[in-house]
């Protein structure tokens, strides 16, 4: 089988999570099992974070429960395309519900980083800007240079309308950046630091 | 808005249930069983109805909700409970409350005998998952059971499933 996005430029993806959040103001933030999580703590570990460090497949879901319930925030979820693809249908939920605060960055390097670098299913047959769209998130980009990073990281501050970018990202593993992995001091941190808990 | 008068209808009453409890987004796979539960939420101007494609996607959507402040319950058929498992351990590992409503099948005048496989296996699959587990046979039980679960995952960060027996509910009726 043919590899799919075998000649396209890639982002380093640690250059890459920095232009993300390099201006959040308001950005709330959730990050999928893995490598974007460490991306995300590589930054810093702001506790306007919420790191999943399990329940793959799950982060797309916990980024539109969270976006319906704070409508003037940013929610950005950052993941991979392995936790993508086993939440796949979580992007049909979100295009029928479409809220205009929610955008979702992929960090898509075609490969299983976490357990030995194995071919996803983007490094073959599937597109996943292409099934966002069919799934009704009209806005989906691919995203291969970081002018155009920038201008998706402006474009989530702005809540005007449900946004997907595939960030193509090389395939490499730099250095592990652990944040902590205390499932209720990450969940109480985060409700605190956002306000809704005192 | 004030809260619904209590009604004859124990659907009705689990509603008012959700209301009380403030409950503001509700995830659901859509189902015979909680049809009208269903409805009155999508007809609520203060509630989020979210149909889902496949259960553990709720599970998820309730931890976010708690993240930005609000209330979440899931609908779902004990078959859901299946699809559940692993991302049931986001509620466990971070004690985020929840609350999921379960209409039985596979167990009173079932008529497809797949549905036996997960619905005999349900109540042990959501304990095996540490999720506290109450169960309804009686209308007159189904609203207050309820609100316990509530009142427990919210005020207690535990996760918390009600089961509507199949025989409270209703056979399915297979030829029209």
């Amino acid at each position: 089988m043919t590899t799919m996005h075998s000649n396209q430029p890639r982002l380093d993806r640690r250059a890459a999570i920095r232009v993300l959040l390099a201006e959040r103001g308001e950005l709330l933030v959730v990050t999928g099992l893995g490598s974007t999580t460490y991306d995300a703590a590589s930054v810093a570990d702001d506790e306007r974070n919420f790191y999943l460090w399990g329940a793959m497949g799950g982060a797309v879901m916990v980024g539109l429960g969270l976006a319906i319930a704070r409508p003037g925030r940013p929610v950005l979820v950052v993941t991979g395309d392995g936790d993508t693809l086993m939440g796949l249908s979580a992007l049909a939920t979100v295009g029928v519900q479409s809220p205009p605060n929610l955008a979702i960055a992929v960090f898509d390097n075609g490969r299983y980083a976490e357990t030995g670098m194995q071919p996803s299913h983007t490094d073959s047959a599937v597109d996943l800007v292409g099934v966002a769209r069919s799934c009704g998130i009209e806005i989906a980009i691919d995203i291969t240079d970081k002018a155009a990073l920038a201008e998706f990281a402006r474009r989530v501050q702005r809540k005007e309308r449900t946004l997907f970018a595939r960030v193509a990202i090389h395939a490499d593993e730099p250095p592990r950046v652990l944040p902590p992995r205390d499932g209720v001091l990450l969940k109480n941190r985060f409700r605190q630091a956002t306000g809704v808990e005192s | 808005m004030p809260n619904p008068e209590p009604s004859s209808d124990w659907r009705d009453r689990i509603f008012g249930a959700l209301k009380s409890a403030e409950i503001r987004q509700v995830g659901y796979v859509p189902d015979a069983g909680h049809s009208r539960l269903i409805e009155l939420c999508q007809g609520d101007p203060d509630i989020r109805a979210v149909s889902l494609t496949t259960e553990e996607e709720g599970i998820a959507l309730a931890a976010g909700a708690w993240l930005g402040g609000q209330r979440c319950a899931l609908l779902m058929q004990s078959s859901g409970v299946g699809n559940c498992i692993n991302m049931l351990s986001l509620a466990k590992s971070c004690r985020f409350p929840l609350t999921m409503l379960v209409t039985m099948r596979g167990e009173w005048a079932e008529f497809n005998p797949w549905q036996v496989a997960m619905g005999s296996k349900t109540q042990a699959a959501l304990e095996l998952m540490d999720v506290l587990v109450y169960r309804v046979e009686q209308e007159a039980d189904a609203a207050e059971t309820v609100a316990a679960a509530l009142d427990i995952a919210f005020n207690g960060g535990l996760a918390t499933a009600v089961l509507l027996s199949q025989r409270l509910i209703g056979a399915k009726r297979w030829v029209k």
